[in-house]
């Protein structure tokens, strides 16, 4: 039942909650992709085109200063104005669209390294394992996540890596609850029972049998988390903890231009503006992946 | 369940006790010289050498711990380097502030959120339902700090309707001290609007669509008792549930906030202490964040059991 109220509903769909009331399982599968995969998908992709091109597209190198026109508001010239040093914002904007994606994206690898295998091993040992590992996640789970950040970061002289490696680990106790709770869910299937009446060793049935069925979920988690990853670096750099000056990171553009807002408020703004499009990109995108992966909404794989 | 909040009281304690542990160690592993930060540019070898003995500074670790952990237990929370006065007092100040600030965002947060639950699932799918969804969008889609910048260009620069820096003193009368909350509250509500307007949205239809409710609007009720009276009232139950683990968000959101305001509260202490590096107020206000947001995850778990007594807590949770 593809009913207007379904598909409008998916568009403005948060990633956490979903709507009893309103999915239906449909009858037939029908495989019409969700208004929300296209839309996050058109986004994301563009945003990880002009990311690629950034040094291409840039119109000026995004430390060159223009010291004749310092706060000149946004023109046909400077298509998202210039800051205080008459740097060009647009090309800063882009130059940071790669530091923001890389830190998304590696703060979720490494969230994914460290808590998919332990997921992974607790759902398919239980007993013993389970219990230590969740208790351990438990206990990451219930300290402050941004004092623990800070204290990373605030002891040690900042960079992106380190940010990065901070937010992971941040990261990592509900990639970690996920990967368990499906892999609890897989445990019953009939291809788990072939594997091990085949005798396959640890290792074989965790890569091999348990994760290409893991990773569907994963990748609406994972989109999740870098949508966290990328908020959470912009409130640590604008705090001064995370990338440091002269990078054009959005979080420090925003902080810089602070001082300038009632003058040159595009200074401030227009990184803002950059950072929703890309978390409501990779929000869609999560959300349309759901709709189509998530074992809960649509039939089982 | 009182052993369950017991043993959760009792995970709180060890909590705390890690969080020290690694407050304490990560703060001696910091490059700044403490005795050097205290006597400033005239310090010689000698005389930082005196004072790090005179301190305490040249014991072990764990016997340095012991004094100040000990110190903590006692109420001592010991002397701020760069403001050279007590941590205590200083902090207590500010987690009032915080607190003020939290608490007024909080109510404007359930009530607010709980509304735009409750519309939405009401006109479900149609223009109320989307405009919800779209301001619940667009609230998390930026840093919460960035929220506060726009409202600073548009109420204080551009309108000059209100202030956009500091906090208010009660002595001045009550509305000059709502005056300096308006802006950050507004802030730190629209960063946890989406949360606690989605959940009452989705339990809201759940109620909406079930047995009672027609059974309600079968007798004939009138709509308004039907929502309010019926469904309302146990739609609350989570949505409850979930302003208490909010308010645990609140708590790192309070951080990025109360820097953008100038609002001096725990946040904003606790990021000079980090900028300047003055270990004892770092230390303080680290460990007292982590206590509150512990007890709010607390408070939030047993609200959970109190309102939905289906749960049990210590059996098969799968």
């Amino acid at each position: 039942m593809a009913s207007p109220i379904r598909a409008s509903v998916t568009v403005a769909r948060l990633s956490e909650v979903v709507h009893p009331g309103v999915v239906t399982t449909p009858v037939t599968r029908r495989r019409r992709l969700p208004p929300a995969l296209l839309i996050g998908a058109t986004i994301v992709a563009i945003l990880l085109v002009t990311a690629a091109l950034a040094q291409v597209i840039a119109p000026f190198p995004f430390d060159q200063m223009h010291i004749r026109d310092r706060f000149a508001p946004p023109s046909l010239h400077y298509l998202a104005g210039t800051d205080e040093y008459g740097r060009d914002v647009f090309s800063r904007l882009l130059i940071g669209s790669q530091l923001s994606l890389l830190l998304g994206v590696t703060a979720t690898l490494i969230s994914m390294g460290i808590g998919v295998p332990l997921g992974l091993l607790a759902g398919y040992r239980r007993g013993l394992t389970d219990e230590v590992v969740m208790r351990v996640l438990d206990i990451m789970m219930a300290f402050p996540p941004i004092m623990l950040v800070l204290l990373i970061l605030a002891v040690t002289p900042p960079s992106l890596m380190k940010t990065a490696f901070a937010i992971g680990i941040l990261s990592a106790p509900p990639i970690g609850r996920v990967t368990r709770s499906v892999t609890l869910d897989l445990m019953s299937g009939e291809f788990m029972e072939a594997a091990r009446a085949r005798g396959e060793r640890l290792w074989y049935v965790l890569a091999r049998e348990l994760l290409p069925n893991v990773w569907p979920v994963l990748m609406v988690e994972a989109s999740l988390r870098v949508v966290f990853a990328v908020l959470l670096g912009a409130v640590l750099s604008f705090l001064g903890f995370g990338v440091q000056p002269p990078a054009a990171d959005w979080g420090l553009m925003i902080s810089n231009g602070r001082a300038f807002v009632e003058m040159a408020p595009w200074i401030s703004l227009a990184p803002g503006i950059a950072m929703s499009i890309t978390v409501i990109g990779i929000s869609l995108l999560g959300d349309g992946l759901r709709e189509v992966l998530d074992p809960r909404l649509g039939g089982r794989r | 369940m009182t052993s369950y909040a017991l043993r959760r009281l009792g995970t709180v304690a060890f909590i705390l006790i890690v969080m020290s542990l690694l407050v304490f160690l990560a703060t001696h592993a910091l490059p700044s010289n403490t005795a050097a930060l205290i006597l400033g540019q005239y310090s010689t070898p000698e005389t930082q050498a005196a004072l790090e003995h005179k301190l305490g500074l040249d014991l072990p670790l764990p016997v340095q711990y012991w004094h100040w952990a000990s110190g903590l237990l006692r109420g001592d929370l010991g002397q701020s380097l760069v403001m050279e006065r007590p941590v205590a007092p200083m902090l207590w100040d500010a987690f009032g502030r915080s607190a003020v600030l939290a608490v007024c965002a909080m109510a404007v947060v359930s009530t607010l959120g709980v509304a735009m639950g409750v519309v939405a699932a009401v006109w479900r799918g149609r223009w109320p339902d989307h405009s919800v969804s779209v301001f619940a969008y667009l609230g998390i889609s930026v840093p919460e700090f960035y929220w506060g910048l726009v409202l600073i260009l548009l109420f204080g620069s551009t309108f000059h309707l209100l202030p956009t820096s500091g906090s208010g003193d009660l002595r001045d009368g009550l509305a000059s001290f709502c005056s300096f909350l308006v802006l950050p509250v507004i802030t730190l509500t629209l960063t946890l609007l989406a949360h606690v307007s989605r959940l009452t949205r989705s339990s809201m239809a759940e109620e909406l669509d079930s047995m009672y409710v027609k059974v309600a609007r079968a007798r004939g009720l009138p709509e308004r008792v039907v929502i309010i009276r019926h469904a309302l009232r146990n739609a609350l139950v989570p949505a409850i549930t979930v302003l208490a683990q909010d308010f645990g968000f609140l708590i790192g959101g309070i951080v990025a906030i109360e820097t953008i305001f100038a609002y001096p509260g725990l946040g904003r202490l606790l990021i000079f202490a980090l900028q300047r590096q003055d270990l004892p107020l770092m230390q303080a206000a680290i460990l007292v964040l982590t206590a509150v947001y512990c007890l709010a995850n607390l408070t939030a778990d047993l609200l959970y059991g109190v309102a939905n007594p289906r749960i049990r807590y210590g059996g098969a949770v799968e």
